[in-house]
């Protein structure tokens, strides 16, 4: 019997949601560590059981969690989070020099084939990983010593790692996204790092074509086609067909191109979602009403999927990493709100039902698809 | 016997009650408590200060006998009565709320 189990980070825990094949009935667990923020659970492609989950406190700093059993019982693993060597500077919001220093783990990212690596992102933007199920962490320093590193500006959340995507067609490369640095690639399993943010414009940086800079909210891949991402940069949604090479821009007919999640459909490669953001002042949907966006087309040419969503007085916002995909034959989308809800489609978006309604502010949702 | 209080968020970590009873070995500072508190609970280390015995963190303060000790070295020694057991430490995460 087939299954999906959705892990939600919120501000004030982690909620694990089972339901079976049809979607239609949910078994809601949690909070789990209640009272701290869970910006993000994952589990293990290689070991669906194996979960790990970032538990952090503005009080007591961050913790790593490890579930081996789908997310039953938990276990605290290790929490030392030291970059390599000299941190060095980038820059602060003022433009002076400011030491590099860790404040989270935004983003946790188990290894495709092996449970026991797993990638963190991290703020101020660095790139982890364990290769011992989480007990111990190493930098890969690459990434933050670029030559371009010094010059790294935050965005207004901070300077986050949040996007790490392995290619499953080409060993050793990687792909991460840096608020306000932009994207990046290695060809190496992370040991260096180049940008790849061509073809990106930004008119809120004084170079808007400059190499690095771009304020890049999520970048998504499917695993059938990996050579084509797709970006929702701050503004512009984005879309490359050469790993990043290059981009070009695919916003098309969206009512705004500003907004954080963006993710592929599961069997459709040219299917994405996205869900448009008034803007970056206005961090709600557009008129009020709360529209996921989709494209069979790979962009460009977007429908809005409404049914079953708030169409008035909905002023929520979907961060980033709060939006996700299920592989069962129906393709089932889910993201949560900043609200507390948890929306789920089992017909690729045409049509949306709560799973839950009240949670606190939702930082994050995965789906595992279970067998 | 060393009394030591933590706070709500620390006591999921641990498991434990509000107060955590701690055999400290020599001299009662701040700093072979809080040793001794991560011997027993591992899993506090890097929550309260930093790793290694690193700082204190911004939003945690340590009381005692009415008393801030926070700004305090951490190789002072602490009231006798918190290094007899009449009194608590209070490891405590600083206010805040909206």
């Amino acid at each position: 019997m087939s299954g999906v189990r959705v892990l939600v980070g919120t501000r004030k825990g982690a909620f694990v949601l089972n339901s079976d094949g049809k979607r239609e009935r949910w078994d809601v667990s949690g909070p789990h560590f209640a009272g701290w923020e869970i910006y993000h659970v994952k589990g293990s492609p290689a070991d669906p059981d194996r979960l790990f989950a970032s538990q952090c406190s503005g009080w007591f700093g961050q913790l790593i969690q490890r579930s081996d059993d789908g997310g039953r019982t938990w276990e605290p693993v290790g929490n030392r989070f030291s970059y390599d060597g000299e941190p060095g500077t980038h820059q602060w919001y003022d433009g002076t020099p400011h030491p590099w220093e860790f404040a989270r783990v935004w983003h946790l990212e188990p290894s495709l084939g092996d449970p026991d690596t797993v990638y963190a992102g991290v703020e101020d933007a660095g790139l982890f990983r364990s290769a011992d199920g989480g007990q111990s962490w190493q930098e890969l320093p690459g990434l933050r010593c670029h030559d371009s590193g010094p010059s790294w500006q935050p965005g207004a959340g901070g300077m986050c790692l949040h996007t790490i995507l392995e290619d499953p067609s080409a060993p050793g490369r990687m792909f991460a996204a840096i608020s306000a640095a932009g994207a990046f690639r290695s060809d190496d399993a992370g040991q260096s790092w180049r940008p790849v943010n061509r073809g990106l414009h930004s008119e809120g940086i004084p170079d808007s074509d400059a190499e690095v800079g771009h304020c890049v909210h999520r970048i998504a891949m499917h695993p059938a086609r990996p050579q084509v991402l797709y970006m929702q940069k701050h503004w512009d949604v984005m879309r490359s067909d050469d790993s990043g090479e290059s981009w070009h821009e695919v916003s098309g007919n969206l009512p705004t191109d500003f907004g954080f999640p963006i993710d592929v459909h599961a069997h459709e490669p040219d299917t994405v979602y996205v869900v448009p953001i008034t803007s970056d002042s206005l961090h709600y949907p557009p008129e009020g009403k709360l529209r996921v966006y989709r494209s069979r087309a790979g962009g460009d040419d977007w429908e809005a999927l409404t049914t079953g969503l708030p169409q008035e007085h909905c002023y929520v916002n979907v961060l980033r990493d709060a939006m996700a995909v299920d592989s069962l034959d129906d393709c089932g989308v889910y993201f949560g709100t900043t609200g507390g809800q948890v929306y789920a489609s089992a017909d690729a978006g045409d049509s949306w039902a709560p799973i839950v309604r009240d949670l606190p502010a939702v930082l994050s949702v995965e789906v595992q698809t279970l067998s | 016997m060393i009394r030591v209080v933590l706070p709500a968020h620390l006591r999921t970590l641990t498991q434990a009650g509000g107060e955590v009873e701690l055999e400290v070995a020599g001299q009662v500072t701040q700093r072979s408590v809080l040793d001794a508190l991560e011997a027993r609970y591992p899993v506090l280390r890097g929550t309260i200060r930093g790793h290694d015995g690193g700082p204190r963190r911004a939003f945690v303060r340590f009381f005692a006998c009415e008393q801030d000790l926070s700004h305090e070295q951490p190789d002072a020694p602490l009231p006798a009565a918190v290094a007899t057991g009449a009194e608590p430490y209070l490891i405590v995460g600083a206010m805040a709320g909206g």
